[in-house]
């Protein structure tokens, strides 16, 4: 428990201590929502994971789109 | 070819580009700081210096603003593969896995647990194991870098892995033969000392500005010493890790080489070009000459990719053609087929897998092994099998002949200018004229560009292929629409762009007020 405080206390008292790291990490924290948040969900699905339930769907789609040419 | 949207490709194409070169501007930095930084904090270990302990923390600094905004840029790669290329994702998926997932919780362990330690460490932790953290930040970026250079190097020569029809998926055989390929080995090497090399002209560049300056004299004084001569071993490092690299292309991507040379007719005691322009509409069968001038060392094409002055090395038209000799991945030699023959075996492998599936689908388990045998005799070729035009394996020659020929001038130029600065060093003191102070702030962009310029070789020289030989862009991208695509790009553009500039706004205002707590 005294460890897990010190960890605690260290990573705290970094954190407050920081100075240019506060712009840094409001930056880092917008950048990973626009990420994760915005592009992931918006503009970049996992087709084959949305629009299969099994690898063997997907795998099956997969040839087919490898074995036929676009219509 | 032309049964594919190749808007949609080209989209595609550009914007994996774009996104991959964006997150390469921060990659180098990284790589090479996290070294330098490692080296100052030893001297202020041995030495109890305090002014190495501020130079440390102030490279700290600018690798905490770089590592910052650089971090996770590289995570939109892999949306990018789940949407636009997820052919291609899946047809990799079991290779690219091992390494990937190393990678993240290599880098998740070894870099959050210890960049923390190295950042608010100070005075808090014992100074052996400061140290020691900071250089397990450096190994763990280096690291890091290892598997995602491995994913790649796969994709340049496919190894230690089996297709399996029934998944459509490349199942690795032998994780140390896709770990140990000696493209990978190269591509590692060659890929961190450009780093290393990068790192150290932007602690020059930035010292010298201080020195011109006259302002943080001992800062910028012994941080030149330091990049100067950690920046003099790794670009030769990196000058022999280019050798290697040529030989590998040499050997693996034959086309590559012919256009990092602007070789259209292959011969015996190719010369290598040192300088050369070249003529602007040439096609691989006309009769124009490549150049409209150059100058060229002869039989030094030869001896770099087949270690031997007389070798013959084949050019664009030659690979075209086929008929040559080689020697293959076995040791073994043989004719060269042409492309026009590989694309007929591509299709032949092609057909076999559909064959192989309905065959599947019917339970015809005679058809299913002909087929798979078929396909197994044949899927070295695979990828050529979705071209129609023998044409359509030519890179963009241009591109890939200025690229390397920029990148290989600069590599040479920054050797000759970390032997300067340290000959200088040494014989003069730290009078350096303020010529070669500007030429260093000069050598940062370079250093840049060099590094770009290395990427477009490595990437645009293997087009038309995503997976050598076994797979073509135009066949990894999802069916998806192009206007989509182009929409993300420019929604990317405008991220990375914004992400760009703060950086550089921070960068440039913690460069301008320098160490935090003054110095000498």
């Amino acid at each position: 428990m005294n460890l897990l405080k010190k960890v605690f206390n260290f990573y705290y008292e970094g954190f407050k201590s920081m100075t240019i790291g506060k712009t840094l990490w409001i930056i880092i924290l917008i950048k990973l929502f626009v990420m994760f948040a915005v592009l992931k969900v918006f503009f970049f699905p996992n087709i084959l994971k949305r629009n299969f339930k099994t690898d063997e769907e997907r795998s099956k789609y997969v040839i087919e789109q490898l074995t036929t040419k676009p219509k | 070819m032309e049964h594919f949207d190749l808007s949609l490709v080209n989209w595609s194409r550009a914007q994996f580009a774009l996104t991959a070169m964006y997150h390469w501007i921060f990659v180098p930095l990284t790589l090479g700081l996290a070294f330098i930084m490692a080296f100052m904090e030893t001297l202020y270990y041995k030495t109890g210096d305090e002014e190495w302990k501020r130079i440390t923390k102030f490279w700290m600094t600018l690798f905490g603003i770089n590592f910052a905004i650089g971090v996770a840029t590289g995570i939109i790669l892999e949306f990018e593969f789940g949407t636009n290329w997820s052919n291609y994702s899946w047809f990799v998926g079991d290779i690219f896995g091992a390494p990937l997932a190393i990678e993240g919780i290599m880098a998740f362990f070894m870099e959050s647990t210890f960049i923390a330690v190295m950042f608010f460490g100070w005075n808090k932790v014992s100074k052996k194991f400061h140290l020691i953290s900071t250089w397990l930040v450096a190994l763990g970026a280096n690291l890091s870098a290892l598997w995602i250079l491995v994913a790649n190097a796969w994709m340049q020569y496919p190894a230690g892995m089996n297709f399996n029809p029934d998944t459509a998926r490349n199942e690795m055989q032998n994780f140390w033969e896709v770990l140990f390929s000696p493209v990978a080995v190269n591509k590692f090497l060659h890929t961190i000392t450009s780093g290393y090399v990068l790192a150290a002209l932007f602690v020059i560049g930035i010292s010298a500005w201080y020195l011109l300056k006259g302002r943080n004299i001992l800062l910028a004084k012994r941080s030149i010493i330091v990049a100067s001569v950690f920046g003099l071993i790794t670009s030769i490092f990196l000058a022999l890790t280019g050798d290697g690299s040529a030989y590998q292309v040499a050997q693996k991507q034959p086309m590559k080489l012919a256009a990092m040379e602007g070789l259209y007719e292959g011969t015996e005691g190719a010369p290598l070009v040192v300088v050369g322009a070249l003529t602007p509409g040439k096609e691989f069968n006309d009769e124009k000459d490549p150049f409209i001038f150059r100058i060229q060392i002869p039989k030094l094409l030869s001896f770099l990719g087949y270690r031997s002055g007389d070798a013959f090395v084949p050019g664009v038209k030659d690979i075209i053609e086929g008929g040559y000799t080689y020697t293959d991945k076995n040791g073994k030699q043989k004719v060269a087929l042409s492309a026009e023959q590989k694309i007929q075996r591509g299709k032949i492998a092609i057909q076999a897998l559909a064959d192989y599936r309905n065959a599947k689908d019917a339970g015809d388990t005679a058809a299913m092994e002909y087929n798979r045998k078929l396909l197994d005799e044949n899927f070295e070729y695979f990828g050529y099998g979705y071209l129609n035009d023998p044409k359509s394996i030519i890179p963009n020659v241009p591109l890939t002949f200025y690229s390397f020929h920029i990148m290989v001038a600069l590599g040479f130029l920054f050797i000759a200018f970390f032997a300067l600065m340290l000959y200088l060093i040494y014989f003069k003191g730290y009078n350096i004229n303020k010529w070669l102070l500007r030429l260093g702030i000069i050598m940062v962009p370079l250093a840049y560009i060099a590094s770009q310029a290395g990427w477009i070789v490595a990437e645009v020289g293997r087009q038309p292929w995503v997976i050598q030989d076994i797979l073509p862009t135009v066949a990894a991208v999802s069916r998806i629409d192009a206007s989509a695509v182009q929409v993300t790009f420019f929604l990317f553009f405008a991220i990375f762009t914004t992400l760009l500039i703060a950086e550089l706004k921070i960068m440039f205002t913690q460069i301008k007020k320098g160490p935090k707590d003054g110095g000498k």
